[in-house]
């Protein structure tokens, strides 16, 4: 299975998705945003990082890149496609997941083992976790604070479409505690923390067994290797 | 070459972090009249030959969907610099 991972001007992890989807078991391809097509690619994750210098809006001018009307073209079809931080943030600003990403509402920005709660397991990039579980990976953010107006938010917690959910603290204002998305379909998720960091014994978060020993990251991309060996 | 010139604010209901540390900072100064402060962002766009009615149309069309974005974001102003 080909996992494309798109780099953009400014993008950051990039590396890191690539590595992860390697460690989960699958063939990443790196993409370019400059390029019309996804060379038959499976599926699509959109990294984080700082395209374009966060000029404009996060995220917003990565979303108008050229290759983005072939992502949007092929999440509209089906492909699973996950956006993480900037990725999550260029979702946004693609309209392929609602809402938008504004500046912490502490005004700095952060960097911790975040915990969160998996809320809706009923897509390709959580149906490795179970409904409920708890689960820590980084976050690293300056503008994370996910919001919505009330219609949206109603209907965003009423169909489901909260994939998954700051526990213990709220790092960065986002209401509802809303830490990713997903779309209807349940092919589109986008989360503002990193699974990508926590997929590999020694470089995640720590954990009560041992230090930098957590991957709980790793199901993100184990569920779409899954997702498309069956479809 | 004539100009248009392009505003955004924030939305008035949502937290303008920006705009709210530069208020605390502004009240450091003066005898207390300054209560609150927004940031928004002013775009000049250069246009080659006439701004046309048509041409505005393009600018407010792209003054929505790229220099905006309506879940957070509005456009209160598209004009022709003097």
């Amino acid at each position: 299975m080909r996992v494309g991972v798109i780099t953009f001007p400014g993008s950051l992890d990039d590396r890191d998705a690539l590595r992860a989807i390697r460690l989960a078991g699958g063939y990443p391809v790196a993409l370019w945003h400059g390029d019309n097509e996804l060379h038959g690619v499976d599926a699509i994750v959109l990294p984080g990082g700082f395209s374009y210098g966060d000029y404009l809006r996060c995220g917003a001018i990565a979303a108008h890149s050229p290759i983005m009307s072939a992502v949007v073209d092929a999440a509209n079809k089906g492909m699973p496609v996950l956006g993480i931080c900037n990725g999550f943030q260029t979702l946004v600003e693609a309209h392929l997941l609602a809402g938008g990403l504004i500046r912490n509402d502490h005004g700095t920005f952060i960097r911790r083992d975040q915990k969160l709660r998996v809320e809706n397991v009923d897509t390709v990039w959580t149906s490795g976790y179970t409904q409920g579980q708890e689960i820590t990976i980084p976050l690293k953010n300056g503008e994370g604070g996910f919001i919505a107006d009330d219609e949206t938010l109603k209907r965003l917690e009423g169909d489901g479409l909260v994939a998954f959910r700051y526990l213990e603290v709220n790092p960065n204002g986002s209401l509802n505690d809303i830490a990713g998305l997903r779309n209807a379909r349940g092919n589109v998720v986008g989360l503002m923390p990193h699974p990508e960091h926590a997929v590999e014994p020694g470089f995640g978060p720590d954990t009560a067994a041992a230090m930098s020993s957590g991957t709980d990251g790793l199901a993100v991309f184990q569920s779409v290797l899954a997702a498309t060996v069956l479809s | 070459m004539p100009k248009v010139i392009v505003e955004v604010m924030p939305k008035e209901v949502l937290l303008d972090p920006a705009g709210k540390a530069t208020a605390r900072a502004l009240q450091r100064f003066g005898d207390g009249e300054i209560t609150d402060v927004r940031i928004g962002k002013r775009f000049e766009i250069t246009i080659e030959g006439e701004v046309t009615p048509k041409l505005l149309e393009h600018i407010n069309d792209v003054a929505r969907d790229v220099l905006s974005n309506d879940v957070i974001e509005d456009v209160i102003s598209i004009r022709v610099a003097d």
